[in-house]
């Protein structure tokens, strides 16, 4: 997995952007997925609806646990993982690839500078 | 004491053991100002026998209608209940049990309620059924909420001939969160009508809440008003009489979102109006906005069936002030009885029971409206309860009846004030008899 | 496996018959109201029924077969008096729409239970209309709610400990008010800096729960209330842990406006798998305007119901509340008279402290030198080698107990409480300990043992995911006759 164009924020979601395109990918990591433990549930936002860098976007939930998911950038939802509806467990499984959760066309590519790199989030997580 | 273990040598070596010489000491943690020095005002204990006693002469002091002839209902029907049910349900594994958090040890009581929440969704015609509510009172007002919840929409139209107690205690709660409750008033023929209904309905609407039969014992016809309630984008919430589902439509076969009820005359005793029975049960899209437990069918790790608690997300223990309510106990020991009844009763019985209560209620209506002066006050269809205009107040002919040892029914003043002076409710189960109908009728005669 | 009744079912077959049987269809109905088939209820003998749920039955752990030391849930003996006194015929066949005449030993039993409990707890109005513990939290917050509309300010928030029970804050925002959390200092007690700053001219109630769920009694109560009544908010006890107090100190005595009390915790009342509860809730007499209608009110001689408040938050129940579950309570009460309770109290938290001090070594407790009736342990310690407190808790079912509430409260890491009631003998508490010391001794020496467990129980550990991914909550229409 090249984490090069991907981006990680402390509460443990991930960003991945193309090169020539404003539209990019959202996700949580691996390592939040196993403290989670099974996922059972994914509640994203409405495709067209706005999301706030930081604020709250939906919430995942395990067996005994509910977890908020924030917004690592602003923008516009474009598209959702409809297949989390009938297969959460792909969030466990494959969390980078088939375990996405929404693509959106971002504001300000600004934004993905203040997040960490893949390096800096392994940092984080080895210390937590 | 009655129910503790302890010797003094026991109590004594426990105390050693924690390097204590008396039990004052394990109260240290509680300043001494808060520490109480007199005796609580409750008074000496009393004997196993002493307080059968006591209890006998409280009871004594009833007159339960179990033991009269009684025509009441409103909700609390008085049915035979079989003696299985009382057997069963008395087997301290099933009382004594707490939740079922490990499912491991607590397969009984998760099949049980798998097994109700079957009942349920066979009875009501919906899909999903949680594992019951306090009541039918608080069923209604939290689907209400749910109501609210899933639409995001803030004004429920309720039918005021849904039982005067539920409005009351759905009022109660729905105002507590600034949402707007409109009256749909109830029609001559004892319905509601269906052209205010579509006036009032609105893109604010979150719901429409009737009960049917309604609390007048008429059967109203949802189906006829659904399609205009769906598209206004709202939800249409059923009141129901469980045991009316033998015979009548399901609000699962007329597209109803959410249905609740009371269960208590599904193999529960009347018990002053409590422990109830609240069944709740809805369509799978509603399943999140769901409160109270859930019980899933799922395998063990060796592949064997098993029955655990789903879902729990959607509640207190774990969402907390996001939960989708704050109930967190189900009445499992009356769900488990009424569960028990089912069974007993089976597909053919319990629609039996349904014909027999109809039938019994219908000819003691025709007995009735045979006595000069007494008139059925709505033309409705009904199940079986029905409201009876008299030529006097009905007040006197429920202490007049009384006095013969019959509960004629429930005056409505009580609810509706003078206009409904002359209004009886009366109620018929399958234990009331030709004998009985001829000895009510006989009074309503001399009345 | 068991078979469920769908699967034992067959046509034909009746587990009861009534008297008369006419084949009453329907009369004078149109067609447009009638069900097209009857539900279909299993067909199933009434000796198939009693095999059916004894078979269930005997697949659950419960309190006369062994200990059952879930922390914050009580789980006492239930004498069998109380179930005889519930059953009388001149209780149980009493409808709630008789006249008052016919039910004045009811009323009696009620008006008494208030009275009761208002001198256990030092209350002065209680209303038992509350079904449960979380309903009477929720009726508290409603009466709090209509005290500052009666004042005519507005104040809508509620601090609640981090240790608090989930119904505290979902109460809480039930009323539409929101809940702000409490964190919990260094000694598993309030944070009376954080207290401090969080009590503003907003704050409409402050909810605790005394001892907290950690066991531990606030030994700033009576500064932590009079703060809070400084800024004029109100103070709400949850009395789920009532049970260490019974007869040694009053929650209305440190300054409580309110609380809720859970019978079928303090005063012994069945869980019955998880209900019917009974949460009374009691108030001074300030706020007992407030209480749900209706109210028993003795006039002379003779008890009636009193429906005419204006004040009242309303109704909250279809009648009375859970009459049942009042006359079990009561009977407790008046079974053990005042000395007997100060002697549950005293040895409820005499056991709970003897098996702290004995588990202590193997699993340490994080907060407090003594307890009261529970204590929260931490297996913290054995996360080193892979194994869990749900492991820990998985391993004692094969030993014949329940396990402790886990992960519960969030402020303790792994945590472990237990909460083992006075009615335990000491050889009980004693071979709790063996076991857990050997559990302890497994989880270092062989913690796969652990995770497999448990190994005795009727099923084994489940597959929980999938029942959330893809829940089954009805057995299908068509079960095959197995």
């Amino acid at each position: 997995m090249n984490f090069e164009r991907v981006r990680f924020t402390k509460e443990h979601e991930w960003v991945r952007f193309e090169e020539d395109s404003d539209v990019v990918t959202i996700g949580i990591t691996d390592f939040a997925s196993s403290e989670l433990g099974d996922i059972v549930f994914v509640e994203l936002p409405a495709v067209g609806s706005e999301i706030k860098a930081g604020e709250q976007m939906g919430t995942i939930e395990a067996v005994k646990t509910v977890a908020d998911i924030f917004a690592p950038v602003s923008g516009v939802v474009k598209q959702a993982n409809a297949e989390l509806e009938d297969n959460p467990e792909m969030v466990n499984r494959s969390p980078y690839e088939e375990g996405w959760f929404l693509k959106a066309q971002i504001a300000n590519p600004d934004e993905l500078e203040r997040l960490m790199k893949h390096e800096e989030y392994q940092e984080m997580v080895g210390k937590e | 004491m009655p129910y503790l273990y302890h010797t003094d040598e026991d109590r004594r070596s426990m105390l050693q053991a924690m390097g204590l010489t008396s039990e004052e000491e394990l109260f240290d943690g509680i300043p001494s100002k808060y520490r109480m020095n007199e005796t609580l005002p409750i008074g000496p204990g009393f004997s196993e026998f002493e307080t059968i006693r006591h209890f006998e002469a409280l009871a004594g002091r009833n007159s339960a209608a179990g033991d009269m002839v009684s025509f009441l209902g409103g909700g609390i029907y008085d049915h035979v209940v079989p003696s299985a049910v009382n057997h069963l349900s008395a087997r301290s594994e099933f009382y004594t049990a707490y939740t079922p958090y490990q499912a491991e040890v607590s397969q009984g009581t998760l099949q049980v309620i798998f097994e109700y929440q079957t009942m349920i969704s066979r009875l009501t015609g919906l899909p999903v059924a949680n594992a019951s509510m306090y009541d039918a009172a608080t069923a209604l007002a939290e689907s209400a909420l749910m109501a609210a919840k899933a639409t995001g929409r803030s004004r429920l139209l309720f039918s005021e001939n849904i039982n005067p107690r539920y409005q009351q205690v759905l009022t109660t709660y729905v105002t507590q969160q600034e949402l707007e409750l409109t009256p749909l008033p109830a029609t001559a023929d004892g319905g509601i009508d269906d052209a205010v209904l579509r006036k009032s309905l609105g893109d604010d609407v979150a719901g429409v809440v009737v009960q049917t039969p309604n609390y007048f014992g008429v059967l109203e016809s949802p189906w006829r008003y659904r399609d205009a309630i769906r598209e206004a984008g709202a939800l249409l919430v059923v009141a129901v009489d469980p045991l009316s589902l033998a015979l009548f439509q399901p609000p699962g076969e007329y597209g109803a979102d959410i249905a609740v009820g009371e269960g208590q005359g599904l193999g529960n005793h009347p018990n002053f109006g409590g422990p109830l029975l609240g069944f709740m049960a809805c369509d799978q899209k509603y399943i999140r906005s769901l409160p109270g437990r859930l019980v899933s069918e799922t395998r063990d790790i060796d592949g064997k069936r098993a029955y655990t608690l789903t879902l729990q997300t959607r509640e207190q223990h774990i969402r907390r002030g996001k939960a989708t309510s704050n109930i967190c106990t189900n009445q499992g020991l009356v769900a488990l009885r009424s569960t028990i009844y089912m069974a007993l009763l089976g597909e053919t019985g319990f629609h039996q029971l349904g014909g027999i209560c109809h039938a019994k209620a219908h000819r003691l209506a025709s007995m009735i409206t045979s006595c000069a002066g007494y008139s059925l006050r709505y033309p409705g269809p009904f199940f079986r309860e029905f409201v009876v205009r008299c030529p006097v107040d009905a007040q006197l002919i429920v202490d007049d009846a009384r006095a013969s040892g019959i509960l004629a029914g429930i005056p409505l003043a009580k609810y509706f004030g003078d206009d409904s002076r002359n209004d009886l409710l009366i109620a018929v189960t399958e234990k009331r008899t030709e004998d009985d109908f001829n000895r009510l009728c006989d009074l309503l005669r001399k009345t | 496996m068991s078979k469920t009744l769908f699967e034992m079912s067959r046509k034909g077959r009746r587990g009861f018959r009534f008297a008369d049987e006419p084949a009453a269809g329907p009369v004078d109905v149109a067609r447009e109201y009638l069900r097209k088939a009857p539900p279909r209820l299993p067909e199933v003998s009434e000796p198939g029924v009693v095999r059916h749920f004894t078979e269930l039955s005997v697949r659950n752990h419960h309190i006369d077969k062994n200990l059952y030391p879930l922390g914050s849930c009580t789980m006492k003996y239930n004498p069998k008096v109380n179930e005889d006194v519930a059953s009388m015929k001149g209780f149980a066949g009493l409808h709630p729409e008789q006249m008052g005449t016919d039910v004045q030993g009811a009323l009696e039993v009620i008006y008494t239970l208030e009275k009761q409990l208002c001198g256990i707890v030092g209350m002065d109005a209680f209303s038992l209309n509350t079904a449960a513990g979380a309903h009477g939290e929720l009726v508290g917050m409603m009466i709090a709610k209509k005290y500052f509309q009666d004042r005519g300010e507005s104040r809508s928030k509620v601090l609640v400990a981090d240790s608090a029970h989930g119904t505290n804050p979902a109460s809480v925002q039930m009323v539409g008010y929101h809940d702000q959390a409490v964190p919990s200092a260094k000694d598993g007690e309030v944070d009376m800096d954080v207290l401090n700053s969080s009590l503003d001219k907003d704050t409409a109630v402050l909810m605790l729960t005394v001892p907290n769920t950690l066991g531990i009694f606030e030994s700033r109560i009576g500064e932590i209330l009079e703060l809070a009544h400084a800024r004029g908010a109100l103070c709400y006890m949850d009395g789920a842990n009532l049970n260490a107090l019974l007869g040694w100190a009053r929650p209305g005595d440190f300054g409580f406006d309110m609380m809720h009390v859970n019978l079928h915790k303090t005063f012994s009342t069945p869980h019955g798998g998880g209900g019917p509860g009974s949460g009374p809730i009691g108030v001074k007499e300030s706020l007992a305007r407030f209480l749900p209608v209706p109210r028993v009110r003795k006039v002379g001689k003779r008890f009636r119901f009193d429906d005419d408040n204006p004040d009242s938050v309303g109704a909250i129940h279809s009648f009375y509340g859970n009459f049942g579950i009042y006359l079990r309570a009561l009977c407790y009460i008046v079974r053990h008279g005042a000395e007997g309770l100060r002697r549950v109290a005293a040895t409820a938290n005499l056991n709970a402290n003897y098996l702290a001090s004995e588990l202590a070594e193997l699993f340490p407790i994080p907060y407090g030198k003594r307890c009261m009736h529970e204590f929260v342990a931490s297996g913290e310690s054995f996360r080193a080698h892979g194994v869990r407190t749900l492991d820990i808790a998985k391993r004692l079912l094969d030993f014949g107990y329940h396990a402790p509430t886990i992960y519960f409260p969030m402020v303790v890491r792994e945590a472990i409480m237990i909460e083992p009631t006075e009615t335990e003998s000491k050889e009980t508490l004693d071979h709790f300990v063996t076991v857990m010391k050997q559990i302890a001794r497994e989880a270092v020496e062989d913690p796969d043992l652990l995770k497999g467990a448990p190994y005795n129980t009727p099923v084994r550990r489940l597959d929980e995911a999938t029942a959330n991914r893809k829940p089954i909550l009805a057995a299908p229409l068509n079960c095959p006759e197995a």
